[in-house]
C-alpha cells in the first residue's frame, strides 16, 4: 500500500478532480492519497467522483485556507 | 446464451438534454458512461469558487452530480491545450461571440471517438436536438459533426433520432428506434415532460450556456487580450483571470485586474507571485494585479485608478504598497482618481 501527496493548491474546479483522476489511475485499490486544494468546490466535486468511481473519502479537514482530503482507492472493476 | 450488452459513451455537460439522452439509452440495456471536456472556458464553478458572496450556494459540478444520478462513471478529459486551436481558428468561424460552437461541437465528438476506440466502446450519445442551438444544432450541421469527426453512423443522438436517418446502432438492433424521440426546435416542453416522466426535478438549466465564449463581456476581454499581445494567445492563468474583477485598460501597455470584493482578492493574492500588483495600504481597499508593463507615470496612474476603488477614495492620499512579481515592495502616495477622469474605454 503507498500513501502520496497531490498538491493541486490554485487549481480551479474541476482541474482538482481531474488531477485526482489521473493520479488514481496508476494507483492501486487500497492505496491512499491525500489531496491539497485551494478551491472550496473541491469540498463537493472530490466525493462527488470518489462516489462514482467506488473510492472512499476518509479524510476532509481545513487549516489555514486550504482543503485537505485523504482518499482510499477502491476495487476497480 | 446472454449477450453482452453494447456500450455507449455520452457527452455530459451537466445540463439537461445529454442527462436525459443517456436516461433513454439507459433504459435499453446499452452500458453508458460519460465523457466531459474541460477547455478551461466552462462556466461551471469557477465563479463560485472566486466570488466570496456566491458561496451561500451549495456550489456542485453538474456533469459530476449528473453522472451520480443516473449512476454512471464519468470521465473528465482536460482539453485546454489542445482546445486553443479550436479557439483561433474555427473552420467554420465564430458565433455571435467568440463561441466556436460548431468547431467545438466537432472536436469534442472526435476526441470522445478517441476514447470510445481506446476503451472498446460501440457509439456515442449526445443530447442534440434538431434545431435547438443557431449554429451547432441545425438539420445542416448536425451531419456536419458526424462528418468531420470521423465519427459517421456511430453517432446517436436519442432526444431527436425520429428526425434523422437511422444510425448503426438502430440498423444493428443495439438500441430500439421507435423507444427513441423527435424532438425538435427551440422549445424546451418535450424536455421538461421526458425529465417529469424519468421522475427528473432537479436539472441545471444555465441560462447562457456552459461556455464563457457565449459570454459577450467574456469576449470582449479575450479580444482585448489578444489586440494587446498582438497575437490570438492565451495561457490557462489569462483566461481564469478574465473571470475575476474588474479589467481596466488605462493605456495599450497594461490592464489593471482590480478585485471587487474579498472572495476575488483572495483569489488573485495567489497571482502576486506571477504578476506586480497593487494593494491599499492607508485605507481598506482591493488588490489589483497589472498585467503588461508600466513606467513610474503608468506606475502612478494604476495607483491613482486603484485607489478610487478604496475607501479613501474622498481622502486626499491613499498609501499603497507595489509588489513586483520577485516580492520587492514599496510604498506609493497618491490621490486618489477622479470619478470624471476614469474614461469609459479604459473599462473592458
Amino acid at each position: 500500500m503507498t500513501r502520496e501527496v497531490l498538491d493541486c493548491r490554485r487549481l480551479l474546479c474541476p482541474m482538482p478532480v481531474i488531477r485526482v483522476q489521473d493520479r488514481v489511475a496508476g494507483l492501486q485499490p487500497g492505496d491512499e492519497l491525500e489531496v491539497v486544494c485551494t478551491d472550496p468546490g473541491v469540498l463537493q466535486d472530490i466525493p462527488a467522483w470518489c462516489r462514482i468511481n467506488g473510492h472512499r473519502v476518509t479524510e476532509m479537514r481545513e487549516a489555514r485556507g486550504e482543503y485537505i482530503l485523504r482518499l482510499r482507492v477502491g476495487e476497480a472493476e | 446464451m446472454i449477450a453482452t450488452p453494447r456500450k455507449a459513451v455520452a457527452l455530459v455537460s451537466g445540463g439537461l438534454d445529454s442527462m436525459l439522452a443517456v436516461k433513454v439509452v439507459q433504459e435499453q440495456g446499452v452500458h453508458v458512461e460519460g465523457i466531459n471536456f474541460f477547455t478551461g472556458f466552462c462556466v461551471e464553478g469557477h465563479t463560485h469558487a472566486i466570488r466570496k458572496k456566491d458561496r451561500k450556494k451549495p456550489k456542485r459540478n453538474n456533469a459530476l452530480w449528473v453522472a451520480e444520478q443516473l449512476g454512471i462513471k464519468l470521465h473528465i478529459i482536460d482539453i485546454v491545450e489542445e482546445y486553443k486551436e479550436v479557439v483561433f481558428n474555427p473552420k467554420y468561424g465564430y458565433g455571435a461571440n467568440l463561441n466556436p460552437c460548431l468547431d467545438c461541437k466537432i472536436f469534442m465528438v472526435k476526441k470522445a471517438k478517441e476514447w470510445m476506440e481506446a476503451h472498446g466502446f460501440d457509439f456515442i450519445i449526445t443530447g442534440e436536438v434538431v434545431g435547438q442551438r443557431p449554429k451547432s444544432q441545425r438539420r445542416d450541421t448536425l451531419p456536419v459533426v458526424q462528418r468531420d469527426s470521423g465519427i459517421g453512423d456511430r453517432l446517436l443522438r436519442p432526444l431527436c433520432a425520429k428526425n434523422l436517418p437511422p444510425t448503426l446502432p438502430e440498423r444493428e438492433g443495439w438500441v430500439d428506434r421507435e423507444r427513441l424521440y423527435d424532438f425538435s426546435g427551440r422549445t424546451r416542453k418535450p424536455q421538461i415532460a421526458l425529465a417529469r416522466r424519468f421522475g427528473i426535478e432537479d436539472y441545471a438549466q444555465p441560462a447562457g450556456g456552459c461556455c464563457f465564449l457565449t459570454d459577450a463581456q467574456y469576449s470582449a476581454k479575450l479580444q482585448d487580450l489578444w489586440s494587446a499581445r498582438g497575437a490570438k494567445e492565451y495561457e490557462m492563468d489569462d483566461i481564469m483571470l478574465l473571470k475575476v474583477g474588474r479589467h481596466i485598460r488605462p493605456a495599450p501597455e497594461f490592464k489593471l485586474i482590480v478585485s471587487r470584493e474579498e472572495g476575488e482578492g483572495n483569489f488573485l493574492q495567489g497571482y502576486r507571485y506571477r504578476y506586480p500588483s497593487l494593494k491599499t495600504v492607508s485605507h481598506a481597499g482591493p488588490l489589483a494585479l497589472i498585467d503588461g508593463t508600466v513606467d513610474e507615470a503608468g506606475l502612478e496612474l494604476a495607483a491613482r485608478i486603484v485607489a478610487r476603488y478604496s475607501q479613501g477614495k474622498s481622502a486626499p492620499e491613499v498609501e499603497l504598497e507595489f509588489r513586483d512579481a520577485e516580492g520587492a515592495s514599496r510604498t506609493l502616495k497618491v490621490a486618489p482618481l477622479p470619478p470624471h477622469e476614469l474614461k469609459r474605454e479604459w473599462m473592458l
